[in-house]
């Protein structure tokens, strides 16, 4: 790529305290996400996705975290060295976060129309008045009815469908480059999952801003990223271009979560693939491959040596002894065409 | 003369394991503290609004719909954990919903329920063989050595380690625990299991665990399942059959393959088509339909067909017609007035035509 992404993650290591052990949640992540790219998260939860995205946002606790190493270069300025001032400045109006439950990320007590024109009088210098059309205009953009009627209601007289979108206009009210969407709609009905997707892709579209999707369904991203990242036990397992890494996913892990989703086009009705075993326990991962314990394809040395980030293509590379086996098997969907 | 009969005997094909008829649960928000009343404008939340189906012996009755459709009440209704206002659920010809409570303690035992949230629904002060020997004894079907031996045989039908028996339930995860939920609700040998969001709660690498596991122990001890879901994937891969639901009552029904291919009322087929697919080759030609606002209020659904204020196709009619569910193919039934057995595809019929009411 001959232009400099807007967002790059270089070793990001985010660790956490907790009675004198040491929970390794993000361990040596690196990503980059280019101008107007979406990048898809996908992993379990405590695969370290949204500590990672909280980083991004220097927004994990510390105490009890800390950010052990790393960098995070935003636009060519690196954000862990910014002061708070210069950070709080950024945040919001450069890069903004929509979380999963748009209930306890906004204020119960504030009408919606002052969340939404505190953000612009903060951070663009608007006057009330030019905050308060802008916030009209904001809403109307994401699909609310009424916008001038509804901005002096309170969250709880919203759906939570409507309080998403009031999230993602506030979000977007400073035209930010990056924003980070945590779970969006795991909270929300299918149909209503639809809507908001819907206007993420158009809202993508007319602002150019750079989007990375974090969520557990990998129908999601199927439909939204252009780049997907698979995380497990605080690693990066796979990154690859979406139609790639679901056709030719070079990661065990990848793989069988692939295989374990059912498919509602499939019409054989056989035992769904499983991965065995549990996500391990971050604060005591084994030596060797976390993932190890559950794979079907592990060996000796999978058990020992942690594995290599091997490169399978310009853009997929995989966290595996054995990503170039894996990545040659061709992929079929379905394990138990045998039963139909 | 109901207490003469033996409850193990099975109905076999002759008939449905339970059929549920006009069933209503409504829930009256005048009574209690006035300001609640007040807040709630003194209405009625039609949370199931006449539901009547069958389910058959051995099969699984997959229940889909949006938060708020009376999904889980209805669940509940059928095993009488909330009192039914009006109608019956026959079990093996028997009305749980007007049995008195000593009967129906006695039926529960062929009836029991997985929950969604698998912590919730385990007390934590009980360990995992206690959570397990509750129904062996409420039921008294065995004391001592055989009770343990059932408890042991129980933890590992669904797949735990006797070694856990005296663990609590927080020192599990959430797959392990909605296991223990499945082996409790296996103890007394139901015939009939209502599972309530089974797996929504549960990371992705783990549901297809527990989706297996379900669908192992049916084939294994013969059950039948009332399957609700959001998940309309997990619904897809797991039942024979699936009623849809919108603002208490089901719109359409119908075998599970058929539903989902070619859906026939219009929610449905904006439901189905919302489905995030994991294949971007699918996902970048497929057409969604993309509905207009939510799922109104259940205190004051909009009249006539419920769904008609967010429907492309409604006309006039939709505002005042309470559509009845029709078969309109064999075995697929939809609640619509636009269409007909004549007429069964929405974008074949005239404009403004309702061939649903003719009949």
């Amino acid at each position: 790529m001959a232009e400099a992404p807007l967002l790059s993650v270089r070793n990001l290591r985010t660790y956490f305290d907790e009675d004198g052990r040491v929970v390794k949640a993000v361990d040596d992540v690196s990503f980059e996400v280019g101008k107007g790219e979406t990048v898809g998260v996908v992993g379990e939860s405590g695969s370290g996705k949204s500590v990672t995205s909280l980083s991004i946002m220097r927004l994990v606790p510390m105490p009890p975290g800390r950010i052990a190493s790393g960098e995070v270069i935003f636009d060519g300025q690196s954000l862990l060295t910014l002061s708070d001032r210069q950070m709080r400045s950024l945040r919001g109006k450069r890069i903004a976060m929509v979380f999963q439950d748009p209930m306890t990320s906004l204020n119960p007590f504030l009408k919606i129309s002052t969340q939404l024109m505190e953000v612009t009088q903060l951070h663009l210098g608007h006057s009330k008045a030019e905050a308060r059309a802008h916030a009209i205009e904001m809403l109307e953009l994401v699909g609310i009815p009424d916008a001038a009627r509804r901005m002096d209601q309170y969250p709880h007289e919203f759906s939570g469908g409507m309080r998403q979108r009031v999230m993602i206009a506030i979000a977007l009210s400073c035209r930010p480059q990056l924003l980070i969407a945590d779970e969006p709609t795991t909270a929300l009905d299918v149909t209503i999952q639809a809507q908001i997707l819907d206007l993420i892709r158009k809202l993508k579209r007319d602002t150019g801003t750079s989007v990375v999707l974090i969520t557990h369904d990998l129908g999601v991203v199927a439909g939204m990223a252009d780049r997907i990242i698979v995380m497990y036990a605080g690693h990066v397992f796979e990154t690859a271009p979406t139609k790639e890494l679901f056709a030719r996913p070079g990661n065990p892990y990848t793989r069988g979560l692939l295989l374990s989703v059912p498919d509602v086009t499939d019409m054989t009705r056989g035992e769904l693939y499983q991965i065995p075993g549990l996500p391990p326990d971050v604060s005591r991962l084994p030596p060797g491959c976390p993932f190890a314990a559950r794979c079907d394809r592990a060996e000796a040395i999978c058990h020992e040596v942690f594995p290599p980030l091997v490169q399978l293509s310009t853009q997929h590379h995989s966290l595996c002894h054995f990503a170039a086996d894996v990545y040659q098997q061709p992929m079929q969907r379905t394990v138990a065409a045998a039963d139909a | 003369m109901n207490a003469d009969i033996p409850p193990v005997v099975r109905q076999g094909a002759s008939g449905p394991l339970v059929s549920v008829r006009d069933l209503e649960v409504h829930f009256d928000l005048r009574r209690g503290a006035w300001w609640k009343a007040q807040a709630a404008g003194g209405r009625t939340v039609r949370a199931v609004d006449g539901v009547s189906l069958d389910i058959e012996s051995g099969e699984t009755l997959g229940l889909v719909g949006e938060s708020g459709c009376g999904k889980t009440t209805l669940g509940r209704a059928i095993l009488r954990l909330v009192q039914p206002t009006a109608g019956q659920v026959l079990f093996r010809g028997r009305d749980i919903a007007t049995i008195p409570q000593a009967e129906l303690r006695r039926q529960r035992r062929y009836m029991q329920m997985i929950f969604q949230d698998p912590y919730a629904s385990l007390d934590p002060r009980m360990t995992v063989g206690q959570i397990i020997s509750e129904p062996i004894e409420t039921f008294g079907l065995a004391t001592g050595a055989e009770k343990r031996a059932r408890v042991a045989d129980l933890m590992a039908t669904v797949g735990l380690s006797e070694r856990f028996i005296n663990r609590y339930p927080h020192e599990f995860s959430g797959g392990q625990q909605q296991r223990i939920g499945i082996a409790r609700a296996l103890a007394p040998h139901p015939d009939f299991i209502v599972a309530d969001e089974p797996i929504s709660a549960l990371d992705v690498s783990i549901q297809a665990q527990i989706i297996n596991l379900i669908e192992h122990l049916q084939r294994e001890r013969r059950l039948t399942y009332l399957f609700i879901s959001h998940d309309l994937r997990a619904v897809r891969h797991t039942s024979d059959r699936v009623a849809v639901m919108y603002l208490g009552r089901v719109v359409e029904l119908a075998d599970a393959r058929r539903l989902y291919e070619s859906p026939l009322m219009p929610y449905t087929k904006a439901l189905i088509s919302a489905v995030p697919i994991p294949d971007p080759a699918v996902e970048a030609r497929r057409l969604r339909i993309v509905l207009k606002g939510d799922v109104p209020s259940p205190i004051n659904p909009p009249s006539g067909c419920h769904f008609h204020p967010r429907c492309a196709y409604a006309v006039d009619a939709c505002a005042r017609v309470d559509p009845a569910l029709v078969e309109i193919k064999p075995a697929h039934f939809a609640a619509c007035i636009r269409i007909s057995a004549a007429e069964p595809d929405i974008d074949r019929v005239a404009p403004g035509a309702t061939p649903g009411l003719a009949s």
